[in-house]
């Protein structure tokens, strides 16, 4: 690993320029200003109720309902980077949707010998109930969270990467929206001294691409949330959604299917659902076609689907689309489906299955990161340099036993951002996550979802796993 | 609006209303420990709050003697006890926030802030150091959380299920302290055939989850101590405490315990005689803890959710409140109170039920 890459700091003396204000301002902040500012979110938050469950957590009415750490700071981020990023994104989501109904239409990338046949048909997240039907404005996955790094490189400069695509349910948009709110109370003199681009509306952007893609005969698209219920440990985010865009927030029990339609129990008799924003995973979604042991989804409902009368967002199968056994090849796709050269950098990749790869992933398993093409929320996953001789040959012996399960990249030195901790303010790593919403046309708000990785030299932002969040800034030119 | 949610803001809104209630009659029960009395009165008061509810043979299954710190403990902070406050106090933010979304941001925010406080005050043993204070604050924040509702609801379906679910909650209570208080008492036109309470469906009841043990450990020293001076000075005392002054303390008591001490000499600017408490919390439309009130409430948010297959229940409704409309009190007690009241917590039962079965769970897909 070379030298870090600190968002606020190009070297101990020299503050970037993005960060000047909030540095000038930071330093005129009395000494006990920012404990007592970080107490006051925390009760807000706890107030709110802005919590998520953790899972497995004995529930006594509130010790499983955890605050994610909210730290002051901001991750701030200049136009001239959002906007090369934000091209990027629309680049590569737009791509990843045509992958997406090119895999259950003709598998034209297949046939150019792009992506290898079994890469798609062997892959779990594959759905082949889904071959052949149209889905409107053959868009899939109409909500993505694209997770983003910067990694030092040697000279000291910094070049963001996409750590991975998520287009199944990606989470966390709710903590982007309270952070700006709660930042804006705490400290208001900051957003009249910076022209911070607003996220506020994404909720009003993301109803217009829900009813965007409502079955095409149906004029005014009853939209409703699909939430497995409030032990979901995203339940806040479903709840808050609903409410935001004025919809109402449905259970599986909630739902039944008649004569090929999907209708919702209420008190004034069966109305008729058109488009199901879905916070639960393809598996639960129908019990008569998928885990039949599932009571958070709808029986019948691939049917209604399959028939063109509803609408699911995101589509059911776009998990082929964001393993990491599919990421390799996104920079490959977006020229094959776009003609274009990437925006964004995708992180070197080495795939186990390939004889090459798995050899050199295996002579330097201490500099790498392996992980499970399947893993998910930091979860089965080798950090290297990080970890001890004997993790690191257990995972020899795992990779060797199953190299098509694993893929390996360089250990990259993520960038830092000021944080403020226990002991004052300290570098710790991060990442975003920006949403994009894909229906009748791609749009997005500035910034996203920054996760930090609380505990010193970790790499690990993810929140089930010790992770924070703070507020993102985008500075408008 | 989704049935399900219609169901968590009408119990939403029952426990709240049923946790104000609780502390209510505990607050009475306590502040009538501090008087001179004697033992036997004592003990039929705290005995009477449990049978209100329902629960003492919970209790003496549980808990065996009947002291006023058991009763107290049992009623605030017991999560097995289904009615207790702190059980209450749950189950209305755990169906509030089932349906936060549906909720203002300030209805909501109330409820979940009032179980974080009571966590508070547990945790301090507010609710033994100074009961009195507590069971306040206890009655406030269900102000509070009405208040609120009108005061930030849009009137659509969502605010009349909340309604429906506070005023049929209080008409139950109040008709069951009713029935307790007088019987207490054992007076004239009270009815025959006293003895254990009967034909009485199960209290309404439970969304409620246990929770995990949570001790007490300080006691109510002074309703303790004052229950046994009182013991010691009136040793010889009247035990069955029929005496006018008894009486007095009797009828104020729970005039107070529905914020009708003030109102009672309001309107009928005389001594508390028990056919007028009766009267007043029965039929007085103008009472806001009255039966008639509280019907009066039920009939008319009920009449703007009304749907194809209610027609039943609101004319239920309807004939319920009609009764109390025009009912007289010399009528009532010429019957029985008992008999009456009996009858009345039947027929509010039905209406829970069918509300139930025409809004709230609909049975067929």
């Amino acid at each position: 690993m070379g030298p870090g890459f600190d968002e606020m700091r190009a070297d101990t003396a020299t503050v970037r320029e993005h960060y000047l204000g909030y540095d000038r301002w930071l330093a005129q902040q009395p000494g006990d200003a920012m404990r007592m500012r970080r107490e006051e979110a925390e009760v807000i938050f706890r107030r709110v109720g802005i919590t998520f469950a953790v899972y497995g957590a004995k529930d006594d009415g509130s010790g499983s309902e955890r605050l994610i750490p909210f730290d002051l700071i901001p991750r701030v981020i200049p136009a001239h980077e959002w906007n090369e990023m934000e091209r990027g994104l629309r680049q590569r989501v737009t791509a990843l949707n045509r992958f997406i109904h090119d895999v259950y239409h003709e598998q034209e990338i297949v046939k150019a010998g792009i992506v290898p046949a079994e890469q798609i048909t062997r892959n779990a997240q594959y759905r082949p109930e889904m071959k052949g039907v149209a889905v409107v404005g053959g868009v899939y996955s109409h909500i993505a969270g694209i997770d983003i790094v910067r990694a030092a490189n040697a000279d000291g400069s910094g070049t963001y990467y996409v750590l991975e695509d998520n287009l199944r349910v990606p989470s966390g948009v709710s903590y982007m929206l309270e952070n700006r709110k709660m930042m804006m109370r705490l400290f208001p003199e900051l957003f009249s001294q910076h022209r911070v681009a607003p996220v506020a509306h994404y909720p009003d952007l993301l109803l217009e691409t829900l009813r965007s893609v409502a079955p095409t005969a149906v004029n005014e698209p009853t939209v409703v949330v699909l939430t497995p219920g409030m032990f979901n440990s995203a339940y806040f985010e479903h709840a808050f959604l609903a409410q935001q865009m004025g919809i109402e927030l449905v259970e599986g029990q909630d739902l039944y299917v008649k004569d090929n339609f999907v209708y919702m129990r209420t008190t004034q008799g069966p109305k008729r659902v058109d488009v199901i924003y879905r916070r639960v995973d393809d598996d639960f979604l129908d019990p008569k076609a998928f885990r039949s042991d599932s009571t958070l989804g709808c029986a019948g409902l691939l049917d209604v689907y399959r028939a063109g009368n509803i609408a699911l967002s995101n589509a059911i199968g776009t998990g082929v689309a964001d393993d990491k056994s599919i990421y390799p090849y996104v920079p490959k796709m977006i020229e094959f489906y776009l003609g274009e050269k990437p925006i964004l950098n995708n992180v070197p990749t080495y795939q186990c299955r390939k004889p090459e790869d798995l050899a050199y992933v295996l002579d330097n398993l201490a500099k790498l990161v392996v992980k499970e093409v399947h893993g998910a929320g930091g979860y089965g996953m080798l950090v290297g340099p990080a970890s001890t001789r004997q993790e690191i040959e257990d995972f020899r012996a795992a990779v060797i036993a199953d190299p098509e399960r694993y893929i390996a990249q360089p250990t990259l030195s993520l960038s830092t951002c000021p944080t403020f901790i226990e002991s004052g303010i300290a570098p710790r790593h991060i990442d975003l996550r920006p949403f994009v919403l894909s229906g009748k046309t791609v749009q997005m708000v500035p910034g996203g979802l920054t996760r930090v990785a609380l505990k010193e030299g970790s790499l690990v932002v993810n929140s089930s796993q010790g992770g924070g969040t703070k507020d993102t800034w985008v500075l408008e030119a | 609006m989704l049935s399900r949610t219609a169901d968590h803001l009408f119990w939403m809104a029952r426990y709240m209303e049923r946790a104000e209630n609780t502390a209510r009659m505990l607050d009475v029960n306590y502040q009538m420990s501090l008087l001179p009395q004697s033992v036997e009165a004592a003990e039929k008061g705290w005995k009477g709050l449990l049978s209100i509810s329902e629960l003492s043979g919970d209790y003496a299954k549980r808990h065996g003697a009947v002291t006023p710190r058991g009763v107290m403990d049992y009623m605030v902070g017991d999560p097995k006890n289904g009615s207790s406050i702190r059980s209450c106090l749950m189950a209305a933010r755990e169906n509030a926030r089932a349906v936060r979304g549906t909720l203002t941001t300030e209805v909501w925010e109330t409820q979940n802030q009032t179980w974080l406080e009571f966590q508070r005050m547990v945790a301090t043993n507010a609710f033994e150091r100074t009961p009195s204070d507590a069971f306040e604050w206890v009655k406030f924040r269900s102000h509070l959380s009405r208040g609120v509702t009108v005061g930030t609801m849009l009137q659509d379906e969502a605010f009349h299920f909340l309604r429906i679910g506070s005023f049929l909650e209080r008409a139950d209570n109040t008709a069951r302290l009713l029935d307790v208080k007088f019987h207490a008492v054992e007076t004239e036109f009270f009815g025959a055939g006293l003895g254990p309470r009967m034909g009485q469906s199960q209290r309404a009841g439970g969304q409620v989850q246990s929770l995990g043990g949570m001790t007490q450990s300080q006691g109510f020293a002074a309703a303790e101590a004052a229950a046994e001076g009182s013991a010691a000075a009136n040793g010889n005392g009247n035990g069955n405490g029929r005496d006018i002054e008894y009486d007095f303390y009797h009828w104020s008591a729970i005039l107070r315990s529905v914020s009708g001490f003030e109102v009672y000499r309001k309107v009928y600017r005389n001594v508390i005689r028990p056919e007028k408490v009766a009267e007043l919390l029965i039929l007085r439309a103008d009472m806001p803890r009255s039966l008639a009130a509280c019907m009066q409430e039920v009939m008319s948010n009920l009449h703007f959710v009304a749907n194809e297959q209610s027609k039943d229940t609101l004319r239920l409704a309807g004939r319920l409140r009609a009764d109390l409309q025009y009912g007289r009190i010399d009528e009532i007690l010429a019957t029985g109170l008992h008999a009456f009241l009996t009858q009345f917590l039947e027929r509010v039962n039905t209406l829970g039920v069918g509300i139930s079965r025409d809004f709230l769970v609909p049975v067929a897909a």
